[in-house]
C-alpha cells in the first residue's frame, strides 16, 4: 500500500513523465499522416518544377493547378498541422501528462481531421477544387472541399481544447508552481491558432459553404480575403512556434547545455501571441478597397513580430556559446567546435536556424510597402517560404522525428540511420538552396508565382526566366531524392530499427537561474491584450470595408474546368 | 526578469534599425505618395460593360505627356491589349475585373496591383525607357492563368 503510493507519486510527479504504449499510438497516428503527406506533396512539387521547366506535360488530363492545389493543401495545411498536433501532444504527455478521457477526446480530434482531410483530398483529386490552398473567391470549388477544410480546423480546435485542459489539470495539482516550459508554449501556440483560425472558419461557414451550395447568390470578395489573411499570417507562426519549442527547450539538451533563460523564452512566446495576428494586411498591400493608413499600421505591427525572433536568435547562439565555453572551448569562435555536428538531431534544426536568416530578411522585404511592389505575387515569394517553412520548419521537424519516432516506437536511432539523416539534411539543403535561390532571382526579374509553363507571347523578358525554371527543376529533383531518403529513414525508425530506449531530450534550467516571474502566467491578461490588439488593428478598416462594399460576386467554376 | 547585457545591446540596435526602416517606409508612403495601390471606388461586378468608364475601355491622352488606360481584366485577357505610349509619358491605369480576382504586373517596373471584382483599382507609372514591357496577370484566375499576358510598348 505504502509502496504503491510512492510509485504512484513517482509516476505522476517526476518529470519528464513516461509515455505509455496507448499514448504513443495516438501521437504516431498524427505523424503517419504527416509523412504520407510529405511523399504525396513532394511528388507534386517535383512535377510542378518539371512542368514549369517545360520538361514534361502532365498526362491523363491532370491539370497543373490541380497538382499545385494538392501540393499547397497537403504540405502547408495537412503535413504541418498533423505533425504539429502530434508533436505537441507528445510534449504535453511528457511534461504534464494525459488522462484516459483526454486521450479519447484527442482521438476524436484525429478522426474529425481525417474525415475533413479525406473530403478535401477527394474533391481535389476529382478536379473539382483546383482553387489552390488559398481558395480565393469568386473561384468556386465543390462545397465538399470547403466542408472538409472546416472539419480539419474543427478537429485541430479539439486538440487545442485537450492541450489546455491538460495544462489546467496539472496547474490544479501544482498550485503556485510555474507550468513546465514546453506545456506553456504549446498552450500559447494553440491559443494563437484558435483565435486566428476563427477568422477562416467564419469565412468558410458563413460565406463559402452557403454560396457554393447555392443558398447565397453572391459573395463579398474583399471580406473573404481579409478573413483569410487574418488567419493566413498567424498560420505561418503556427508552423514556426513548434520549431522554436524545439530550439528553446530541446536543442540545449542535445548539445549538453541548459536552457538559456526560461523567462525570456516565455516572454518571446507571449510576444508572438500578441503580434502574429493583427498583421494580415501585409498580404493585401496591393489590394483596392483597404485604407493605406491601416495597411501601414499593420505593417508596423508586423515589424514588432520580428522582435521575439531576434530574442530567439540571441538565445540560441548564447546557449551554444555558454555550453561550449563550459566545455572548455575558448576563443571568439572556438566554442563552435564543440557543437555535435555529427548528430543529426542537432544538425538538421541548426541548418533550419541558418535558413531563417535569409528567410527572415526576405520576410521583412515582403512586408515593406514599396519593396513589396517589386516582389508581390512573384515566384520570389515562393522562394521565400520554401526557405522559411520548407527549410527552417521542416528541417526542424525532421530533426525532431529522429528521436521522437524511435522514442514512441520503442526503437533506437542507430549510427547508420544517423549518418543517413545527415546525408538527408545535406541533400535537402543543397536542393533547397538551388530551387529557392533560383525562385528568388526569377521573382526579382518579374517571374510570377502560381504559373504553369508559359512563354508569355514570346517576349524577351519572359525568355530570361526559363533558365531559372530549369534550375528549379534541378533543385526540385534533388529535393525529391531527399524526400525518398526521409521516407526510408522514417520507415526504418518506425518499424525496423533495433528495439531500445531513445531519449526524449528536454533541457533543464541552470542551477542558479533567476526564478521565472509568476506574472508570465497571467493568461487572462495575455489573451485580453491579444484581443485588444486585434480589435485595434481590424475594427475600423473592417467596418470601412463592409460599409463600402460593392455588390457581391457570383460563383465561377468554369475557369477551373467545371 | 533580468536580461543579459549583450542581449540588451542586440535588441536595442536591431529594434533601432526596425524603427528607422518603419520611418522610411512611412515617409515614402505618405510624404512621397508611394503608398501601395489602394483605390477605394467600387462598381457592380456584373454590370462592368454598362458602367462608365469601363463601357469604353482604351488608351486616352488626358494632357500633354499624360495618359489614362481604362482597362477591364477578364478570364484570361486584358482589354485593351498591346498598348503603345510615347517614352516619358506618365500613364495611369484604371482597372476593374469582370469576373474573378486578377493581378496586374508590368515586368521590370514596380507596377503591381490586385484587380478585384467590385473594386476599381488605379496605379500610375512613368515610362522613361523605350522598349517592350510584359504585362501579366499574377493572381491565379483559372486553368489559363499562365496565358493571361499582353505588352505595353514604349516608343
Ligand atoms: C520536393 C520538395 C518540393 C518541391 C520540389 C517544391 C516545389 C514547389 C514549386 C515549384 C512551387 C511553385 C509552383 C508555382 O507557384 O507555380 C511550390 C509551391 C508551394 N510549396 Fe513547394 N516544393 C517542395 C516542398 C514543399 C514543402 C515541404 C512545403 C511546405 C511544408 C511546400 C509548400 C509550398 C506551398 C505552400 C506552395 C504554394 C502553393 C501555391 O502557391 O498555391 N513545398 N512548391
Ligand atoms: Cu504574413
Ligand atoms: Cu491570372
Amino acid at each position: 500500500m505504502g509502496l504503491e503510493k510512492i510509485k504512484k507519486v513517482s509516476n505522476n510527479e517526476i518529470l519528464p513523465l513516461t509515455i505509455s504504449k496507448q499514448e504513443s499510438r495516438l501521437y504516431m497516428s498524427f505523424i503517419y499522416v504527416a509523412i504520407i503527406s510529405l511523399l504525396i506533396g513532394g511528388l507534386m512539387g517535383l512535377l510542378q518544377t518539371l512542368v514549369r521547366s517545360n520538361t514534361i506535360t502532365l498526362p491523363w488530363g491532370i491539370g497543373y493547378y490541380q497538382i499545385l492545389t494538392l501540393h499547397g493543401v497537403v504540405l502547408a495545411l495537412v503535413l504541418t498541422t498533423y505533425f504539429i498536433i502530434g508533436f505537441q501532444f507528445a510534449l504535453m504527455g511528457k511534461t504534464v501528462g494525459i488522462s484516459l478521457k483526454q486521450r479519447k477526446v484527442a482521438w476524436l480530434s484525429f478522426w474529425v481531421m481525417i474525415v475533413g482531410t479525406v473530403m478535401a483530398a477527394i474533391t481535389i483529386l476529382m478536379g473539382k477544387a483546383s482553387v489552390l490552398y488559398t481558395f480565393y473567391a469568386p473561384l468556386k470549388a465543390h462545397p465538399v472541399f470547403y466542408i472538409g477544410l472546416a472539419l480539419v480546423i474543427v478537429g485541430s480546435w479539439i486538440a487545442g481544447f485537450v492541450n489546455w485542459h491538460q495544462l489546467f489539470v496539472w496547474k490544479k495539482k501544482h498550485p503556485g508552481e510555474k507550468s513546465p516550459l514546453l506545456a506553456f508554449m504549446v498552450a500559447i501556440n494553440m491559443a494563437m491558432w484558435f483565435i486566428a483560425s476563427l477568422g477562416v472558419a467564419v469565412a468558410v461557414l458563413v460565406q463559402f459553404i452557403p454560396w457554393s451550395l447555392g443558398y447565397a447568390e453572391t459573395i463579398n470578395v474583399l471580406v473573404s480575403r481579409t478573413l483569410f489573411w487574418y488567419f493566413g499570417h498567424p498560420l505561418v507562426y503556427f508552423w514556426l512556434l513548434p520549431a522554436y519549442m524545439a530550439w528553446y527547450a530541446i536543442i540545449p539538451k542535445i548539445i549538453g547545455g541548459k536552457i538559456f533563460s526560461d523567462s525570456l523564452a516565455r516572454l518571446s512566446f507571449i510576444l508572438f501571441l500578441f503580434f502574429s495576428i493583427p498583421v494580415g494586411f501585409h498580404h493585401q498591400l496591393t489590394e483596392p478597397g483597404i485604407d493605406p493608413v491601416w495597411k501601414f499600421i499593420q505593417v508596423v505591427l508586423t515589424f514588432m513580430v520580428i522582435i521575439p525572433s531576434l530574442m530567439t536568435a540571441f538565445s540560441m547562439f548564447a546557449t551554444f556559446e555558454i555550453t561550449g565555453r563550459r566545455k572548455g572551448f575558448g576563443g571568439l569562435f572556438g566554442w563552435l567546435k564543440h557543437l555535435p555536428w555529427k548528430d543529426v538531431r542537432f544538425l538538421a534544426p541548426f541548418i533550419g536556424m541558418l535558413a531563417f536568416i535569409p528567410g527572415g530578411a526576405g520576410g521583412i522585404i515582403n512586408a515593406s510597402h514599396q519593396m513589396n511592389a517589386v516582389v508581390h505575387n512573384t515566384i520570389w515569394v515562393t522562394g521565400h517560404f520554401h526557405l522559411t517553412v520548407a527549410t527552417t520548419v521542416i528541417l526542424t521537424f525532421f530533426g525532431i522525428s529522429y528521436w521522437l519516432i524511435p522514442h514512441l516506437t520503442g526503437r533506437k536511432l542507430t549510427p547508420q540511420l544517423n549518418r543517413l539523416g545527415i546525408i538527408q539534411t545535406i541533400v535537402w539543403t543543397v536542393g533547397m538552396t538551388i530551387m529557392s535561390g533560383a525562385m528568388h532571382i526569377q521573382g526579382l526579374l518579374g517571374g510570377p508565382r502560381r504559373s504553369a509553363f508559359s512563354e508569355y507571347g514570346g517576349t524577351e523578358q519572359a525568355s530570361n526566366w526559363i533558365g531559372y525554371q530549369v534550375a528549379q527543376a534541378i533543385g526540385g529533383s534533388i529535393l525529391f531524392i531527399g524526400i525518398i531518403l526521409m521516407l526510408y529513414i522514417f520507415i526504418k525508425l518506425a518499424f525496423f530499427a533495433p528495439k531500445g530506449i531513445e531519449e526524449f531530450p528536454i533541457a533543464e534550467e541552470e542551477e542558479d537561474a533567476e526564478p521565472t516571474p509568476m506574472f508570465l502566467e497571467n493568461w487572462k491578461l495575455w489573451i485580453a491584450i491579444t484581443l485588444a490588439l486585434i480589435l485595434f488593428a481590424y475594427t475600423i478598416p473592417f467596418v470601412d470595408i463592409i460599409q463600402n462594399s460593392p455588390p457581391g460576386s457570383p460563383p465561377f467554376s468554369w475557369p477551373i474546368g467545371n | 526578469m533580468k536580461m543579459h547585457r549583450a542581449e540588451e545591446i542586440w535588441l536595442v540596435i536591431s529594434v533601432g534599425v526596425l524603427i528607422l526602416s518603419m520611418v522610411v517606409t512611412g515617409y515614402q508612403a505618405f510624404a512621397m505618395d508611394m503608398a501601395p495601390p489602394s483605390h477605394k471606388e467600387t462598381i457592380d461586378p456584373q454590370k462592368v460593360d454598362q458602367t462608365a468608364p469601363f463601357d469604353n475601355p482604351g488608351v486616352f491622352q488626358t494632357e500633354e505627356g499624360k495618359y489614362e488606360v481604362v482597362m477591364t481584366l477578364q478570364i484570361f485577357s486584358f482589354t485593351p491589349n498591346k498598348i503603345e505610349v510615347p517614352a516619358g509619358s506618365e500613364v495611369t491605369f484604371t482597372m476593374t475585373s469582370k469576373d474573378v480576382v486578377h493581378g496586374f504586373q508590368i515586368a521590370g517596373t514596380n507596377v503591381n496591383a490586385m484587380v478585384m471584382p467590385g473594386h476599381i483599382q488605379k496605379i500610375t507609372q512613368t515610362f522613361e525607357e523605350p522598349g517592350e514591357y510584359l504585362i501579366l496577370c499574377n493572381e491565379y484566375c483559372g486553368a489559363g492563368h499562365q496565358m493571361m499576358s499582353t505588352t505595353i510598348t514604349v516608343k
